[in-house]
């Protein structure tokens, strides 16, 4: 006889197809919105709306697609936790660029 | 006699994001590349990402945006324990990495066709920044290409092992996992499309 030991039974969270489906809509709507918004002329303007338009679209994808929202902390600290070192490394970097 | 195996699904999940994060700091690291560089020769990248096609680039978006909907829908019907409509997403979910692929190969032909391509001598002749450019362009986009090659693997694995219930609606951490691989390789993507295709 097989006994199957699970210690962990969190996985009974059923996300309905709905969800994804509306999510996978609002992303599309983004991305087109970001082409749009790129090919009309608005200098620096440009490259900050198309990265705030990236950084919604990847949250969605983690928080629904990813599970991010159904799941322990754990992994949202991680993944924050990334994110920062990334963007902290970019900044210093920048600054040393800009100001040396 | 009793057999006891032992399971745990959250530590799998964490040893899978644990991987992620690793992924995410190595693209990372290529993208702080990419903007120092961009901030050097900002003319030269301008006119390079111009050249790029905006439409390829887009449909490429939207292919995998759909596949990964695909792939999480997947888990919902194997937890409803409908494996033919699983088995669908999934289907569907490899279909349009496969399409993915072949817009890439197309896109890639075109530049090498006009002798765009690392190492190029036509290329050198344009300048320091074009071949920063395309240099950056080629590899992260291919480390993505191959990423996708990865997760199509990956993917076809846990399509067998569903086909012959391994994976069913009582032990499916493996099909979350592939899932999860599927939605890194988007996530990237979503960063990669804006910074070589749309800002100009």
């Amino acid at each position: 006889m097989i006994v199957m030991e699970n210690t962990e039974h969190e996985n009974s969270h059923i996300i309905p197809y709905r969800t994804f489906l509306i999510i996978l809509v609002i992303l599309i709507v983004l991305a087109l919105t970001s082409v749009a918004l790129t090919q009309i002329y608005l200098g620096t303007l440009t490259v900050a709306l198309a990265l705030i338009i990236a950084v919604i679209k990847s949250s969605l994808v983690l928080r629904y697609f990813m599970h991010l929202k159904f799941e322990s902390r754990m992994f949202t600290i991680g993944v924050v936790s990334v994110a920062l070192l990334i963007s902290s490394v970019i900044i210093i970097t920048f600054l040393d660029y800009l100001y040396r | 006699m009793e057999t006891e195996i032992h399971r745990d699904d959250l530590a799998s999940k964490t040893g899978m994001w644990l991987f992620l994060f690793t992924e995410m700091l190595l693209f990372g690291g290529l993208f702080i590349v990419y903007s120092v560089y961009r901030l050097r020769n900002p003319t030269a990248f301008h006119f390079a990402a111009q050249e790029l096609s905006v439409t390829i680039g887009t449909i490429n978006t939207i292919i995998l945006l759909i596949s990964s909907a695909m792939i999480a829908m997947s888990i919902t019907a194997l937890q409803e324990k409908n494996k033919k409509l699983c088995l669908t997403f999934i289907g569907i979910t490899i279909i349009l990495g496969l399409a993915f692929l072949v817009n890439k190969y197309f896109e890639w032909a075109g530049h090498i066709r006009e002798h765009i391509y690392p190492g190029s001598p036509v290329l050198a002749l344009r300048g320091q920044g074009d071949v920063l450019f395309y240099g950056l362009y080629f590899f992260m986009t291919g480390l993505h290409a191959l990423h996708i090659i990865i997760g199509l693997v990956f993917i076809g694995v846990i399509t067998a092992r569903i086909m012959n219930d391994k994976i069913n609606s009582e032990n499916f951490v493996l099909l979350e996992n592939s899932g999860l691989y599927w939605h890194l390789v988007d996530l990237i993507w979503i960063f990669l499309f804006p910074l070589f295709y749309l800002i100009t």
